[in-house]
């Protein structure tokens, strides 16, 4: 009998894909762990516009008349803050979850472009820290790599509490990804699943985070700045906390935030999306009198110089790009798509990250595959990408009429969908109205 | 012998000026007095310097040490000797929680007892404690040594890894992973070792051995109960 | 997040000194709770049958008289009281539920802080030191007294989120911490007519003991109920009329160190509290362990130096 397909109705409850994941679990009675961020519909920054120069408002002209892109991070203690050429950084991803020449090639890009990467859940190699001439480093629950020298050697100390892909979990790396290298930097037997703690070892709470961030001053001699990266959840809580803990620099992860590997539902069902994170963070701060003096870095999501722009109007200094890194690198991009298919994906569809078997050669330990990415290769990809964005985010502030990026403000925006006016505190296009206002 | 004192020196004086000193200094002896609890004292030290602190001390005391040799003359407060790299450390009371936490090298010997979770995640620091030793204490500890003269309190060496424990009175409850092994010859001449060092007189035949049972490094649906 | 400061005097004859001990130790807690801080004070009584009520307005120049007249007529009774800053101690033989209510009708913004025969309870929003000085802690005598400085978590900075909470007679609780399953025991509270001011989650553990302690558990029974209903990190401090208590839940990473001489019991989140205190350098120091109860209290058969007891 053939199938009349206009009978054919599968359900919204139970679409293809959950059938298959339950009968995944049913097969393997573990939760399933893979890479990437959230993949669901959210309500992000694409709903909301740029209102450009108008009759009452008049655009700069391109490239004679300047839009600065400076941004100084961590003025409020540290002798020696940072000063960005560009607000987008390099988000911190591990040694471990990258390879090396991953971390080169980012580095040597965010050199060349007057940025900062930050170092991740393995702590801190030497290539990447010679490539990368302004490099923040993480100390997080695991603390797998700390150490007082590479502490002295960052420019800036990133605080771990949690990251928009999993907040109140901690780092994970498969077994197929724990080498000989990585093992020997985190201290842990070859081949073993690693799964970091979630709270950090020896303190727990704001109160105790301030006596802890005044030890990393004391060690380093309060030259560099601290800052504190949280997913988001709580956010006008926890920014308030970090700046009464004493942090320099907030750096603000939202839901679509990637990981190289964690639980799936711990990515698709823990925190909220940027959108709304980074106006919670900005009334935080304004609250406190303390906007633009402890500095604002915004991730989790960002993937054009719109992005960058919107997020800048809403208040934030800085963005970090994770996600978006990877893929000017090759994260899915449509080669050697045969070992897409052998990882039972497809170019575009892959989240293969926790597998080491990265089909581009960028989330893998293994020597061949990484030579499908060669440092120089990737950084001068990443760099004409943060070139892009760049340019992408001066063209939108010039014809809002900025001559400098954080001068954009909520008010040359404009939201489209109801979700994305309340969320960001924008009006819905064509009217005065700000739900929940 | 320098002395400097924290009743007319800011922290930052002292911490700055100890920070400073290199190795081959001529004066290798100092001492620390009034510490009144303070927090972060004798931080990030890198020269092979003896240090006496008179009197208690707070949170972080001796943090990430490399080389210099630290007593405290006093109770400790928490995270002691954290993220310690060489060296030692030496406690004549009692040292609070996460005591030598997530140390990579260098000896802590406490004379007293510590609270909860010493030795979390240590990474290759040798931990002496001639007291007892409160809950949770070699929580997912990677590497290194704990030795307890005196009791430990519940869950010992949950999620441990390749740390070995040694412990001679009650251990309340172990840890997730965590099992008793046998003691051999090699491993009672690493503990008469780690005894001598640490000063304390005790017979290495009357401990007993602790490790990882090495069932939860990788996942296996059968033992889903332990997490 | 927070400081907990705690001071019980087993020798009578320091009790003038009260003030002056507690407030250094107070200020020392000052980077860990930066936003607001109060202390409860238990101190000469009333006259025999009376009530000590601790007011607020948040109004400098209040008119408490105007309050103290309009009770004594309205419900015949006798009033004294006297104010220090923002915070007035109203004094009455009248019942507590009776004054309680008129105060309500009289004046919706006043606060009531707390209600006992001995217990006066002062907080402000403020630096611990100029919330000290605004109330004068340094010139107050009394038997024993414990201190909040607070670094709010997930309630407002408001003079009513501070702690100490008081929700009964002569009881206080000061909290280090963070709860997690306080909403859903708030509602359950309510319905068992314990009332709320807040939404901080250290008043549901005021509320918690008050309704066990009115359903006639034992101060240790209550506080053993709570390890056990109570979900997250604390450590707690509570007061009562006669001596005090401090729990850690049993995971215990909230910090507390507790001191005793011959002359004191002291109690606080960080040690260099307690080394404020004259003798502090010859006291036993140690640290509570987790899920069990330390307590000391005035007995009659040893009013004057009262040693404590560990349940």
């Amino acid at each position: 009998m053939t199938v009349d397909p206009r009978t054919l109705r599968s359900s919204s409850s139970f679409p293809p894909h959950v059938i298959a994941e339950i009968q995944r679990a049913a097969d393997q009675g573990l939760y399933e762990i893979r890479g990437f961020g959230a993949k669901r519909a959210l309500p992000t920054f694409d709903d909301l516009v740029f209102l450009g120069a108008s009759t009452s408002r008049y655009p700069l002209e391109g490239y004679r008349e300047k839009c600065e892109t400076k941004v100084v991070l961590g003025s409020r203690f540290a002798k020696n803050p940072i000063e960005l050429k560009i607000p987008i950084t390099i988000a911190g991803m591990s040694f471990g979850a990258l390879g090396a020449n991953a971390k080169e090639a980012l580095g040597r890009a965010a050199t060349a472009m007057g940025t900062t990467t930050t170092t991740g859940d393995g702590g801190m190699t030497p290539e990447e820290r010679e490539s990368s001439e302004t490099l923040v480093y993480q100390l997080l629950p695991s603390r797998y790599g700390m150490n007082p020298d590479d502490l002295r050697k960052a420019d800036a100390i990133e605080v771990v509490i949690g990251q928009g892909a999993k907040p109140g979990g901690g780092g994970m790396l498969l077994g197929q990804k724990i080498t000989e290298r990585v093992a020997g930097m985190r201290t842990l037997p070859e081949g073993i699943d690693q799964r970091s703690a979630c709270r950090h070892p020896d303190w727990t709470g704001p109160d105790d985070l301030e006596i802890k961030i005044h030890e990393l001053r004391e060690i380093t001699g309060w030259r560099v700045p601290i800052y504190i990266k949280i997913g988001a959840t709580r956010v006008t809580y926890d920014v308030q906390l970090a700046v009464k803990a004493g942090a320099d620099v907030i750096v603000l992860d939202g839901m679509q935030g990637g990981t190289a590997a964690t639980q799936d539902v711990f990515i698709e069902h823990v925190g909220i999306p940027t959108l709304p994170a980074v106006r919670q963070a900005v009334e935080a701060l304004q609250g406190l009198d303390m906007h633009r003096e402890v500095q604002l870095i915004v991730s989790g999501g960002i993937r054009s110089g719109a992005d960058v722009a919107k997020a800048l109007a809403l208040g934030a200094d800085a963005v970090a790009i994770g996600s978006a890194a990877m893929v000017a690198l090759g994260c899915n991009k449509p080669v050697f798509v045969e070992d897409y298919q052998a990882l039972g994906t497809e170019p575009g569809c892959c989240h293969h990250c926790h597998t080491g078997r990265c089909p581009v050669g960028i989330t893998t330990q293994d020597p061949e595959l990484e030579q499908r990415l060669p440092p120089d290769v990737g950084a001068r990809l990443v760099r004409n990408y943060l070139s892009t964005m760049v340019l992408e985010l001066q063209t939108l502030a010039r014809a809002c009429g900025k001559s400098h990026v954080h001068n954009l403000e909520p008010e040359d925006l404009a939201a489209l969908t109801i979700e994305a006016a309340a969320m960001a505190g924008v009006p819905l296009a064509g009217t005065h109205w700000i739900p929940g206002r | 012998m320098a002395r400097l004192d924290l009743a007319e020196m800011s922290l930052r004086q002292v911490n700055g000026e100890l920070q400073a000193l290199e190795a081959g200094v001529n004066d290798l002896d100092w001492r620390i007095a009034n510490p009144q609890g303070a927090h972060a004292v004798a931080v990030g030290l890198t020269a092979p310097i003896r240090l006496t602190i008179e009197g208690h001390v707070g949170f972080y005391c001796g943090g990430m040490n490399q080389n210099a040799e630290i007593k405290v003359e006093g109770h400790a407060g928490p995270g002691l000797a954290e993220n310690m790299m060489s060296g030692a450390v030496r406690v004549t009371g009692n040292a609070s929680q996460m005591a030598g936490a997530t140390g990579h090298g260098g000896l802590l010997v406490v004379e007293g007892d510590t609270s909860s979770r010493c030795g979390i995640s240590m990474k290759g620091i040798d931990i002496v404690v001639k007291g007892s030793v409160g809950h949770m204490s070699a929580f997912m500890a990677q590497k290194g040594h704990l030795v307890v003269c005196g009791d430990a309190g519940r869950d010992l060496g949950d999620s441990i890894y390749e740390a070995i424990l040694f412990v001679r009175g009650k251990v309340e409850s172990l840890g997730a992973d965590c099992i008793e092994k046998d003691m051999r010859p090699e491993h009672r001449e690493v503990l008469a070792g780690l005894l001598a060092e640490a000063g304390i007189d005790a017979d290495p035949s009357e401990f007993r051995r602790f490790g990882s049972a090495r069932k939860l490094y990788n996942f296996n649906i059968d033992h889903a109960d332990q997490y | 997040m927070c400081g907990i400061v705690g001071l019980y005097l087993k020798d009578d004859a320091l009790q003038p000194e009260l003030g002056r001990r507690l407030a250094p130790m107070l200020i020392e807690m000052t980077d860990r709770g930066p936003d607001s801080a109060g202390f409860a004070v238990y101190r000469n009584g009333a006259p025999q049958g009376w009530s000590k009520l601790t007011l607020y307005h948040p109004e400098p120049a209040y008119d408490w008289d105007v309050l103290e007249q309009g009770l004594a007529q309205a419900l015949d009774t006798q009033c004294d009281g006297f104010r220090r800053a923002s915070h007035f101690v109203l004094m009455t033989p009248a019942a507590d539920e009776a004054a309680r209510r008129w105060i309500g009708e009289h004046d919706g913004d006043v606060r009531i802080m707390s209600v006992g025969e001995a217990i006066e309870i002062y907080k402000e929003k403020g630096l611990p030191k100029d919330v000290a000085a605004r109330f004068g802690l340094e010139t107050m005598s009394g038997t024993h007294a414990i201190g909040h400085t607070r670094m709010a978590t997930e309630s407002a900075v408001t003079t009513e989120h501070s702690h100490p909470f008081s929700t009964g007679r002569d009881l206080c609780l000061v909290h280090n911490g963070s709860l997690s399953n306080h909403n859903r025991l708030r509602a359950w509270l309510r319905r068992r007519g314990i009332e709320f001011q807040t939404d901080n989650d250290s008043e549901v553990a005021a509320g918690y003991l008050t309704h066990r302690l009115g359903e006639g558990a034992s101060l240790k029974e209550a506080l053993e109920a709570a390890i056990k209903d109570l979900d997250g990190f604390f450590t707690f401090a509570v007061g009562t009329r006669d001596g005090f208590a401090v729990v850690r839940d049993p995971i215990a990473c909230k910090h507390a160190v507790l001191a005793e001489t011959d002359q004191w019991v002291a109690m606080a989140t960080e040690y260099r509290a307690i080394a404020k205190l004259p003798g502090a350098e010859e006291a036993r120091i140690w640290e509570p362990v987790p899920g069990e109860i330390y307590s000391w209290e005035r007995t009659p058969e040893s009013p004057g130096i009262n040693a404590g007891e560990r349940h």
